[in-house]
């Protein structure tokens, strides 16, 4: 049992290097950016550790730099983030918590979804063999690397030259494609998803220009998901097997 | 005021991720909601690369897409991710060296 515990979490580590190699260049944009804003050291340090989402820690940058009150920020962030909420409620089809009595009952739960972002969701939920440890092992990766970056980029600069730091900024991208792939593979109606996912958010972002890129992903959830399952017949996306009920 | 700022965050922040995974093991959900979920990781991969590898190199959108390219014909044989990150990041740096 410690065995294969111990093996899930370093297949997890292995599935967040990608997620580590994208979020490190960001994270020192975002200490320094922060800094340069005029947040202490500790300030910067503390959104990474407890906020621990991207996009909206850049968003509040902005809009404390533009004048923004606190309450608005607070707002903005849970639009910025509601996307999450549905990460959350996908994911925990596909995460096999026990019931365990007490505390370990609310603890395992809160763990695993302060983990969740973008990039953990995508590559736990493609994954054949999701397990709590497996997931551990991701969002630890993913999480000391966005906290890391953070420290170096708000207590030195960014380390990495300019041009590295502005070629890694494709690793996200690169490896949404890299886990995408397969998926197609075993069946075209994944693709046709992401396909419609991607042109839902791109008409959005077109519609509606001043639009939070995180309600870009949540219409493009809702909307393209809807018409997998409507196309999709009796196949089944997901690569695990469905959590009976 | 900031420090008040980032205890707001955290809550809004915290709250949604982790309510639906402490009731979710309780709920019981029709099978097309199932379906439905099921899609959810597909969706957002679309959404997660497109229009944004457009913005990789600033005002070149191109090259993003190359990378992507680059990075989806290694995907078809690499079992790891890994590889495809690595090469895309490659083929980024030197496209933005020579236009430079």
């Amino acid at each position: 049992m410690e065995r294969t515990v111990g093996a899930d979490m370093l297949r997890g580590v292995r599935a967040g290097l990608p997620v580590a190699v994208g979020y490190l260049p960001m994270a020192m944009a975002f200490g320094v950016l922060a800094t340069q804003t005029g947040l202490s050291f500790g300030q910067a340090a503390a959104m990474s550790l407890f906020v621990y989402a991207g996009a909206s820690q850049f968003a509040s940058l902005g809009l404390l730099a533009g004048g923004a009150s606190a309450l608005a920020i607070v707002l903005a962030t849970l639009v910025l983030n509601f996307r999450h909420f549905l990460m959350s409620v996908a994911l925990s089809r596909r995460i096999p918590l026990a019931r365990r009595p007490g505390r370990a009952a609310w603890a395992a739960p809160m763990g695993l979804g302060f983990g969740i972002t973008d990039e953990t969701f995508v590559v736990a939920s493609l994954n054949e063999s999701l397990t709590p440890p497996f997931f551990i092992g991701l969002a630890l990766t993913a999480y000391l690397a966005w906290l890391s970056g953070t420290l170096i980029g708000a207590g030195f600069s960014s380390l990495i030259p300019a041009v590295i730091a502005r070629g890694m900024g494709v690793a996200l991208y690169a490896m949404f494609i890299a886990i995408l792939i397969p998926g197609v593979k075993k069946a075209w109606i994944n693709g046709l998803v992401a396909i419609a996912g991607a042109s839902l958010a791109w008409g959005a972002s077109l519609a509606v220009p001043g639009l939070p890129s995180g309600w870009r992903i949540v219409i493009a959830i809702l909307v393209a998901s809807a018409v997998g399952a409507a196309a999709g017949g009796e196949e089944t996306a997901s690569p695990g097997r469905e959590e009976s009920a | 005021m900031i420090w008040l700022m980032i205890a707001g965050m955290c809550m809004v922040t915290f709250l949604p991720r982790v309510i639906p995974l402490l009731l979710g093991r309780d709920l019981v959900l029709p099978r097309w909601v199932r379906r439905w979920l099921s899609f959810f990781p597909y969706a957002a991969l679309g959404a997660l690369i497109f229009p944004g590898i457009l913005t990789v190199i600033e005002g070149r959108p191109w090259i993003g897409l190359a990378a992507g390219a680059c990075a989806a014909l290694l995907a078809l044989k690499a079992r790891n991710a890994i590889f495809p990150v690595l090469a895309a990041i490659a083929v980024t740096v030197v496209l933005d060296l020579i236009g430079t």
